[in-house]
C-alpha cells in the first residue's frame, strides 16, 4: 500500500477522503459522496459548465486547459452518441497521483464522470487505467458495480430520467496512449497512434462521437467543486489557476509523497519544507517541476509559485504535477539519457522526427555518457532536439525535445566534463559505468 | 502458419478456459464496438496462457472478427503484451528517473545477482523473469518493483531476498517443475 | 464546394474550399515534397516533409492535412522550411543503408531526390545503423527493412486500395516495421502495388531486383497483353545481342487508363516474351516432322497450298481462326484476307462474351456504351455476373476506388459470392439460370435491391459472359426503356473486343455489319455473301474431312477445346503463334509470331476504348502477324495494294520498319507527316497503313487520331448499324470464356514462369491457411 503523507500546509480537497475507507460505497455516501451529482441533476447542464468554468479548474493531465471551456466545445446536438473518457493512463515519469485517487476514492471518479456526462449530454463514460494498474482497475470495477447496484449508474440514475453507463478499461503498457487521440484509438482496440487534428475530440472523438477527455484527477475534482462552490474553490489558487492539485514530490527529498497544495504554492518551500529538503547533507542540483517532459529548473530558478502561468514564465511547465528533485551527486548526462531512453521506448514510431530523433538522441547520449563522446556531439544533441521541437505529429516529440534542450543548455559544462573525466565524472559510487564494447 | 502452430491447433483443446471465454463474452457486450475488447482480452488471455501464443492470437482474432495480422499489429505495440513466455513471476524493476535517483539500478542488480540472470532474462526453472521497465506510477514510493501485478514500494537491495522467497513460498509443494506450468498472473495482493 | 482564393508563395491560387493544400499546390505546379502522402489514400501526416508556414499559425503545418480556405496565406519554401525538411532527411539517412549504388530504386528514389534537393550530405551520427536481414515474402515481393522509411504507403495501398489488408505495422517506435500477414510470407493478390508505391527501395520486385539500373533501360509505355481492361504498362527494355529484352514491367508513368493501378499479370507476367520456348524460326512439316525452314520457303509453301485449295475446292473449304491478343489492324487484315483473298466467311475466334449480341441490341442507339473511365466516376453501377477481382483487376480497382472516394453506389447481382460484394451497397444472389429474368425482376421486384435500382437516376450496367444472346437483348431493352443507362460487357483478353469489332465472325463484317446486308463493304473484291462457319462448325467440318485448310492465328483450339489430335489429319494447317502450342504441334507450317509487346498498332479493351501500342522488345526471327499475313497474301494475289492500301500518294521513305524502329518512332513520324500533308503509309508491313480503311469502313471506329497518337485512349462506338438482325448461329460452345484467375492468362499464362510461381505460392498459402 503506497504510503500516505501529510503536511500542515496541505489543503485537502481531492485527497480529503484518502485513507478513510471511501472505496466502500456506504462510506463514500457517509462522507458526503453522490450529493454533488444530485445537485447537478437538479441544476442542469448550463449551470454545471458555468460552475466549472468559474472554478478556474485547469486540466491536471498536463496541458492545463480550462475544463469548463473544454466541456463547452461539445456540440449540443449530435447525431452520434457523446462520450466521457477519463484518462487514467498516468505514465509520465514522476507522476503517481491518479494512482492514489483510484486506490482511495474510486467513487469520486465515477461521480465526476457522471457530472461531466450530465454537463455535455453524454450517456456513456469510459475510465481507462494503464495496464500496470490492475489492482486499481479491480477497485474501480468493484466501485462501478456498486454504483450500478444502487441505481447511481444505469438507465435511470438516482431515480431521474437521465441515463449513464460507465465502462472501465485497461491499457497494456504504452505511455503514448495517454495522449488523448491515441487513447481513443487504444480504446477502440487499435495501436496507440494519435489521430490527425482537427477534428478535435470534442467534435469527432471516440467511435466518431463528440468526446470529452479529462485526466482522472480533473474528473475527481469536479464533485468537490460542485460541493464547495466554484468561487470557494477558485479562491484557493491563484488568478486563472483555480484550486489545489496533487503534487507528486519524488527523488532526492527527505519525505517524498503526494501532497495536495494550492496552486501557486512556492516550489522552493515545497521541496525544503513540505518534503523535508535534500537528505544526506547533499545540495540541490536541479528540479524537474512537472513530470519528465518539462524542462529542468536550476536551484536559482525555483523561487516561484507552482501554477501554470508562473512555471511557464520560468521557462518550464507545470505539466502533470510530478516534481522530481535532483541532488548534486547526480550525473545530469545520465539523467538526460534516462529520460530520452524513456521517450525512445515510448515513441509510437508514427512520425519520422520523433521515431528517429528519440532513437538517435538515445544512442548519442548513451555513447556520450560512456565516455566516447566528442565536442561536436554536444551540439549535435542540441541540434537534433531543436529540430524535433514543433515538428512532430503529436506532443510526445516535444516532450522528448524540450527537456533535452534544457539539459544541454543548462548543464553544458557537465557534458563537457564527460569528455575530460572519462567516462563519467559524476558517477555515484557503486553504479557500474556504462561502457561501449 | 508454421508447422508447429498447426500441430498445436490440431490438439483441439479449447484455447480459452471456460472462465476466460465467459469473461470475453461479457466484455464484448459492454462496448459500442466489439473490437474495443481487444486489448483487455489480450491481457487477460496472456494472464491465463502466460504469453500470446499463435493459438491465442488466432482465437482472439476469431472471437473479435479481425485478422490475426491485426491482432499482432496491436499486440506488438503494447509493452506488457509478449509473444514469448516470461517467468511465472515476472519481476519488473522501474528504473525511470524517480526510481533511478533512489537506487533502482542497485535493486535491479541485486535481483540479477540473486537470480543469476541479466535484465530481461528468465531463470532456467522458469520461475522468475526480470525486466527493467519504464515508470510504473509509483514515483513517490521509489524505488518501485512490480511482480506480475503486485506493487512493492520503497525497495532497497536488501529487500530482494525477502521478495523472492515470498514468491517461492507460494508454489505449492506438488508443483515440482514450475517450468512445465504456464506463468499466470497472480491476483493482486494474493 | 465553393471556390476560395488563397496565396501560396506570393501567388494567388483558387481551389474548391476544403481541398488539401498539397493537392491544390501540385495542381498549380508548386511541388511540395512528401513521403507519406499518396493521393487517394488516407492521410497520415507522418513523414513531416510537407511542412509549410501558414500565416498567423505558430507551428509549421503539414500541407497534406491542411485544407484551403478563403484568404489563407502560405509559404512553401523558405530557409526555415528547408531546414525542417533537411533535418527530417538527416534523421532518415542516419539509419538508411545508403546502398544506393546497388539499390533497385537508385535513380528512381524519392529519398534520393529529396536528399539532393535539401542537401543532407553530412552524417551526424557515429553509431551503427539498425540492421535487419532482407526477407522474401513471396516470389514477387522482397522487403528490406533498413531501407524502409515507414511512410505506410504500402500498408494503405494493400488495404484501402486493394482491399486485401495483407500488410501491417508491428512493433513500436524505432522498432516499428512493416509485416506481412503470414510468418514472413505474404498471402495476398500479389499485385505488387506495394512495390510500386514504395518511395524507396524497401520493397523490391522478385522479377526485377538487382537486374539493371533504371537509366540503362528504355522505357516504353504500351498496353498490357493479358486481360481485357487494357492497362498501360511501361516496359523497361534493354538492348541485347539479338534484339532487346524486357527486364521490367511496371506502371512508371501512371498516365494510362489504369491511373495508379497494375495487377500481377501486367507487372510480372511479361516474362513469357523472354521464354526460351519462344519459336524463333518458321517450321515446316516434312516426313511427318516439323523442321526449321526459311521464311521464304515457309511462306511460299503455305501460300501456294492455300491458293491451291481455294482454287480447287473453293473458299468454303478453308477456315480461319483469329486471336484475342492480336491488334485491330491484324484482325481487320485477317478477316479481309480471309474474305477477299481466301474467298471465305469461315472465320471466327475464341469468343469470350457476346459482343455481337450487345451490338445488335444497341442497333440504332448511340451513346449507350460506357468507357472504362466512366466506371471511375459513375454514381451508380450495377454489376451483373462476372468476377472483376480475378478477371478484370483494373475494373475491380476502379469500382473500389469510386466507392471509396466518391461514395459511388455499387449493386451486385451474381450467382456466386464475389469479393467486390464488400464494396457493394447491396448485393443480390441469383440462381445461375436466372440471369435472363433479371431485368423483369428489377422492374417488378419488391426487394430492397430492385427498389434501390429503380430509384437510381443514371445507371451504369456491366455484365459478364453469363448474359448472352437473348438475355443481353432483354437487358438492353430494359435499360433503354428506363433511360439514362450505359452498358459494358466483360470479355477476357487484351483484344477480345477488337477481334469481334474487327469482324473475326462468320456472319458479321467489321463493325458488326452482317455479311448478308445489301451493299455491305462493297469495295471488297470477291466478298462471299453468305455467312460462314463458326469455330465449332469448322472443327466439325474438319472432323468430317471437309476442311481443306485452316489458318490459325494466335489461338490454340486443340488445347482449349480438347480436340482429338487426329482431327486435322486431312486439313492443311497453318499456325502463327509465339509458341509451339498444341495446335501448332499438329500444323503443316508454323510461323513464329511477335507478341503484343513487340509490335505497334491498336487494341480495343472490353469497354471499347481504343489504345495505341508501342513496340517495346524486339526479337530476331519473329515477325508481327500483320507482316506474316501480308507476305502470305503476296504469295496468293498479285496486287497487294488491294489488301493493304499503302503508299498510294507515292511518297516513299523508310519509317524504320526495315531496321526494327524503336517504340514510338514510327508513330511520331506519322504524326509529323500527317501534319505536313504527307502520306505516312509507306510499307505494306506498316499496320498504320490499314488504319485509314478501318476508320473509313468500320462503323463505330471514327478515330480521334491526335488523341490516339498522343497516347490517350479513345472510346469507340458499339452498335450494329441498323441492318436487319440475323438469327443467332446454330451450334453450342460458341462462347468459351477463359475464366482466368489473378495468375492465369488463357493459354499464354503457361509460358510465364513468374505467374506460375505466384500461383504456386498462393496455392501453398491457401492450403496452409485452410489447415488452420
Ligand atoms: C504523450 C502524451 C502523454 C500523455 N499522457 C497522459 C496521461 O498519462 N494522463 C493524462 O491524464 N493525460 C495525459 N496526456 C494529456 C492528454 O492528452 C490530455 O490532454 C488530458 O488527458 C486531458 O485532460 P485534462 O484536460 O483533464 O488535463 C498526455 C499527453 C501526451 C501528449
Ligand atoms: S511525436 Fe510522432 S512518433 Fe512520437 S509519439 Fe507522437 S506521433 Fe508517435
Ligand atoms: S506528406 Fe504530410 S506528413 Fe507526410
Amino acid at each position: 500500500m503506497p504510503r500516505l503523507v501529510s503536511h500542515p500546509d496541505e489543503v485537502k480537497i481531492v485527497s480529503r477522503r484518502f485513507g478513510m475507507g471511501a472505496t466502500s460505497i456506504d462510506r463514500y455516501l457517509e462522507l458526503g459522496g453522490y450529493e454533488p451529482v444530485k445537485k447537478c441533476l437538479a441544476q442542469g447542464p448550463e449551470w454545471i459548465i458555468e460552475e466549472i468554468k468559474a472554478s478556474g479548474l485547469r486540466g491536471r493531465g498536463g496541458a492545463g486547459f480550462s475544463t469548463g471551456m473544454k466541456w463547452s466545445f461539445v456540440p449540443k446536438q449530435s447525431a452520434k452518441p457523446k462520450y466521457i473518457l477519463v484518462n487514467g493512463d498516468e505514465s509520465e515519469p514522476g507522476t503517481c497521483k491518479d494512482h492514489l485517487i483510484f486506490l482511495h476514492d474510486p467513487h469520486a471518479v465515477i461521480e465526476g464522470t457522471i457530472i461531466a456526462g450530465l454537463a455535455v449530454g453524454a450517456k456513456m463514460g469510459f475510465i481507462y487505467l494503464r495496464g500496470e494498474y490492475r489492482y486499481l482497475l479491480e477497485i474501480m470495477e468493484r466501485a462501478v458495480a456498486d454504483a450500478y447496484e444502487r441505481g447511481f449508474l444505469g438507465s435511470k440514475i438516482f431515480g431521474s430520467e437521465a441515463e449513464f453507463q460507465i465502462v472501465t478499461q485497461t491499457g497494456a503498457g504504452a505511455y503514448e496512449v495517454g495522449e488523448e487521440s491515441a487513447l481513443m484509438e487504444s480504446l477502440e482496440g487499435k495501436r496507440g497512434i494519435p489521430r490527425i487534428k482537427p477534428p478535435f475530440p470534442a467534435v469527432v472523438g471516440l467511435y466518431g462521437g463528440p468526446t470529452v477527455i479529462n485526466n482522472a484527477e480533473t474528473i475527481a475534482t469536479v464533485p468537490h467543486i460542485i460541493a464547495m462552490g466554484a468561487a470557494a474553490y477558485a479562491a484557493l489558487g491563484t488568478p486563472r489557476n483555480g484550486g489545489t492539485r496533487l503534487f507528486c514530490i519524488s527523488g532526492h527529498v527527505e519525505r517524498p509523497g503526494v501532497y495536495e497544495l494550492p496552486l501557486g504554492y512556492n516550489l522552493k518551500k515545497m521541496i525544503y519544507e513540505v518534503a523535508g529538503g535534500i537528505p544526506d547533507g547533499h545540495k540541490l542540483k536541479a528540479v524537474v517541476p512537472g513530470g519528465s517532459s518539462t524542462p529542468v529548473l536550476l536551484p536559482e530558478e525555483i523561487d516561484i509559485g507552482m501554477d501554470f502561468d508562473q512555471v511557464g514564465k520560468a521557462g518550464s511547465m507545470l505539466g502533470s504535477g510530478g516534481v522530481v528533485v535532483i541532488d548534486d551527486h547526480t550525473c545530469m548526462v545520465e539523467f538526460a539519457l534516462r529520460i530520452i531512453s524513456f521517450y525512445a521506448h515510448e515513441s509510437c514510431g508514427w512520425c519520422i522526427p520523433c521515431r528517429e530523433g528519440t532513437d538517435w538522441l538515445k544512442k548519442s547520449l548513451t555513447r556520450f555518457h560512456a565516455g566516447f563522446g566528442s565536442l561536436s556531439d554536444i551540439d549535435n544533441i542540441q541540434y537534433l532536439a531543436e529540430n524535433m521541437l514543433g515538428r512532430t505529429f503529436c506532443p510526445l516529440g516535444d516532450a522528448a525535445a524540450m527537456p533535452t534542450i534544457a539539459f544541454v543548455k543548462k548543464f553544458r559544462k557537465e557534458f563537457e566534463d564527460h569528455l575530460n573525466g572519462k567516462p563519467c565524472p559524476y558517477a555515484r559510487e557503486g553504479v557500474p559505468q556504462l561502457t561501449v564494447v | 502458419m508454421s508447422p508447429k502452430s498447426k500441430k498445436e491447433k490440431s490438439k483441439s483443446a479449447p484455447v480459452f478456459s471456460a472462465e476466460l471465454a465467459a469473461r470475453f463474452d461479457a466484455l464484448v457486450e459492454k462496448y459500442p464496438v466489439k473490437r474495443s475488447a481487444l486489448i483487455p482480452m489480450l491481457l487477460y488471455a496472456q494472464d491465463e496462457a502466460g504469453y500470446l501464443s499463435d493459438a491465442v492470437v488466432a482465437e482472439v482474432a476469431r472471437r473479435i472478427g479481425i485478422t490475426e495480422l491485426e491482432v499482432r499489429d496491436v499486440a506488438s505495440y503494447y509493452s506488457m503484451l509478449r509473444f514469448k513466455p516470461a517467468g511465472r513471476y515476472n519481476i519488473q524493476v522501474c528504473t525511470n528517473i524517480s526510481c533511478m535517483l533512489r537506487g533502482a539500478y542497485e535493486v535491479s542488480e541485486r535481483f540479477q545477482e540473486e537470480l543469476g540472470i541479466g535484465p530481461q532474462g528468465v531463470t532456467p526453472d522458469g520461475l522468475f523473469s526480470l525486466e527493467e521497465v519504464e515508470c510504473i506510477g509509483a514515483c513517490c514510493w521509489a524505488p518501485a518493483v512490480q511482480v506480475n501485478y503486485d506493487f512493492h514500494d520503497e525497495i532497497r537491495p536488501d529487500h530482494v531476498l525477502g521478495i523472492l522467497s515470498g514468491y517461492r513460498g507460494k508454489i505449492r509443494p506438488a508443483e515440482k517443475d514450475p517450468a512445465k506450468e504456464p506463468a499466470k498472473g497472480t491476483p493482486p495482493h494474493a | 464546394m465553393p471556390e476560395v482564393t488563397f496565396t501560396v508563395d506570393g501567388k494567388k491560387l483558387r481551389a474548391p474550399a476544403g481541398t488539401l493544400l498539397i493537392d491544390a499546390c501540385r495542381k498549380a505546379g508548386i511541388e511540395i515534397p512528401a513521403f507519406c502522402y499518396y493521393p487517394g489514400l488516407s492521410l497520415q501526416a507522418a513523414c513531416r516533409m510537407c511542412v509549410v508556414r501558414q500565416e498567423k499559425v505558430p507551428k509549421l503545418q503539414t500541407a497534406c492535412t491542411t485544407t484551403v480556405a478563403e484568404g489563407q496565406v502560405f509559404i512553401t519554401e523558405s530557409p526555415e522550411i528547408a531546414q525542417a525538411r533537411k533535418a527530417t532527411i538527416q534523421l532518415l539517412l542516419g539509419n538508411h543503408p545508403l546502398d544506393c549504388p546497388v539499390c533497385d530504386a537508385g535513380g528512381e528514389c524519392e529519398l534520393q531526390d529529396m536528399t539532393f534537393k535539401y542537401g543532407a550530405g553530412e552524417s551526424l551520427y557515429a553509431e551503427a545503423k539498425h540492421h535487419r536481414d532482407e526477407q522474401q515474402w513471396s516470389p514477387a515481393v522482397f522487403y528490406d527493412r533498413p531501407r524502409c522509411i515507414l511512410c505506410y504507403r504500402c500498408v494503405r495501398m494493400c488495404g484501402e486500395g486493394m482491399d486485401v489488408w495483407a500488410l501491417g505495422v508491428s512493433g513500436r517506435g524505432a522498432d516499428s516495421l512493416i509485416v506481412p500477414n503470414q510468418p514472413n510470407q505474404l498471402d495476398c493478390e500479389q499485385c505488387g502495388m506495394c512495390i510500386d508505391v514504395c518511395p524507396v527501395g524497401a520493397l523490391t520486385s522478385g522479377s526485377y531486383r538487382y537486374k539493371t539500373r533504371p537509366w540503362e533501360m528504355t522505357h516504353v509505355s504500351t498496353v498490357c497483353t493479358h486481360c481485357a481492361d487494357g492497362c498501360t504498362v511501361t516496359l523497361g527494355v534493354r538492348q541485347t545481342s539479338d534484339g532487346s529484352e524486357i527486364v521490367r514491367a511496371d506502371n512508371r508513368d501512371k498516365n494510362g487508363i489504369n491511373g495508379d493501378f497494375l495487377c500481377a499479370k501486367g507487372r510480372f507476367g511479361f516474362d513469357f516474351v523472354e521464354s526460351p520456348d519462344r519459336l524463333r524460326q518458321p517450321l515446316v512439316r516434312s516426313n511427318g516432322r516439323l523442321e526449321p525452314a526459311s521464311w521464304e520457303h515457309a511462306i511460299r509453301l503455305a501460300a501456294s497450298k492455300l491458293k491451291e485449295i481455294r482454287d480447287t475446292r473453293g473458299g468454303a473449304a478453308i477456315g480461319v481462326i483469329g486471336s484475342n491478343r492480336t491488334t485491330n489492324e491484324e484482325n481487320y487484315l485477317l478477316q479481309k484476307f480471309a474474305r477477299t483473298v481466301l474467298h471465305t466467311n469461315n472465320i471466327d475466334h475464341e469468343r469470350s462474351t457476346d459482343y455481337a449480341a450487345l451490338a445488335r441490341a444497341l442497333a440504332g442507339q448511340s451513346g449507350k456504351t460506357a468507357s472504362l473511365r466512366d466506371i471511375a466516376s459513375a454514381c451508380a453501377i450495377l454489376l451483373i455476373g462476372g468476377n472483376p477481382t480475378d478477371e478484370h483487376p483494373l475494373l475491380a480497382w476502379l469500382l473500389r476506388t469510386n466507392v471509396r472516394l466518391n461514395r459511388a453506389r455499387l449493386y451486385i447481382a451474381n450467382a456466386k459470392p464475389i469479393k467486390l460484394t464488400r464494396q457493394a451497397k447491396d448485393a443480390l444472389k441469383i440462381k445461375s439460370g436466372d440471369y435472363n429474368d433479371l431485368p423483369a425482376s428489377l422492374d417488378a421486384g419488391r426487394s430492397a435491391f430492385a427498389k434501390a435500382i429503380r430509384a437510381e437516376g443514371s445507371l451504369l450496367v456491366i455484365f459478364g459472359e453469363e448474359m448472352r444472346g437473348e438475355a443481353v437483348e432483354k437487358l438492353v431493352a430494359w435499360g433503354v426503356k428506363r433511360g439514362n443507362v450505359r452498358f459494358a460487357c466483360l470479355g477476357d483478353h487484351s483484344n477480345s473486343r477488337g477481334a469481334a469489332d474487327m469482324g473475326l465472325l462468320p456472319d458479321l463484317l467489321p463493325g458488326y455489319v452482317p455479311v448478308a446486308a445489301p451493299g455491305a463493304f462493297s469495295e471488297y473484291p470477291n466478298l462471299p455473301a453468305t455467312p460462314g462457319k463458326s469455330l465449332p462448325q469448322m472443327i466439325e467440318a474438319a472432323g468430317k474431312g471437309e476442311l481443306g485448310a485452316l489458318l490459325v492465328v494466335g489461338a490454340d483450339p486443340v488445347a482449349t477445346r480438347k480436340l482429338d489430335p487426329t482431327l486435322f489429319n486431312s486439313t492443311f494447317l497453318v499456325v502463327q503463334d509465339l509458341f509451339l502450342t498444341e495446335t501448332a504441334a499438329l500444323a503443316d507450317v508454323v510461323f513464329p509470331a511477335a507478341s503484343l509487346y513487340e509490335k505497334s498498332g491498336t487494341v480495343t479493351n472490353t469497354f471499347g476504348d481504343l489504345q495505341l501500342l508501342r513496340k517495346g522488345a524486339d526479337r530476331a526471327g519473329v515477325k508481327p502477324d500483320f507482316e506474316i499475313l501480308v507476305r502470305l497474301a503476296g504469295g496468293i494475289i498479285d496486287d497487294i495494294k488491294t489488301l493493304v492500301p499503302f503508299g498510294q500518294r507515292g511518297v516513299t521513305g523508310d519509317l524504320g520498319q526495315s531496321r526494327g524502329a524503336q517504340a514510338g518512332e514510327a508513330d511520331r513520324h506519322a504524326i509529323w507527316l500527317e501534319a505536313n500533308g504527307l502520306e505516312p503509309k509507306l510499307s505494306p508491313f506498316d499496320p498504320l497503313a490499314i488504319l485509314d480503311e478501318i476508320e473509313r469502313l468500320v462503323p463505330g471506329y471514327p478515330l480521334d487520331r491526335i488523341n490516339l497518337f498522343a497516347g490517350n485512349d479513345v472510346h469507340t462506338k458499339l452498335s450494329s448499324p441498323g441492318y436487319v438482325p440475323v438469327a443467332e448461329l446454330a451450334g453450342s460452345g460458341l462462347i468459351a470464356p477463359a475464366h482466368d484467375t489473378l495468375f492465369t492468362s488463357g493459354r499464354l499464362g503457361r509460358w510465364s514462369e513468374a505467374l506460375k510461381q505466384l500461383a504456386q505460392h498462393q496455392a501453398k498459402e491457401l492450403v496452409e491457411t485452410a489447415a488452420d
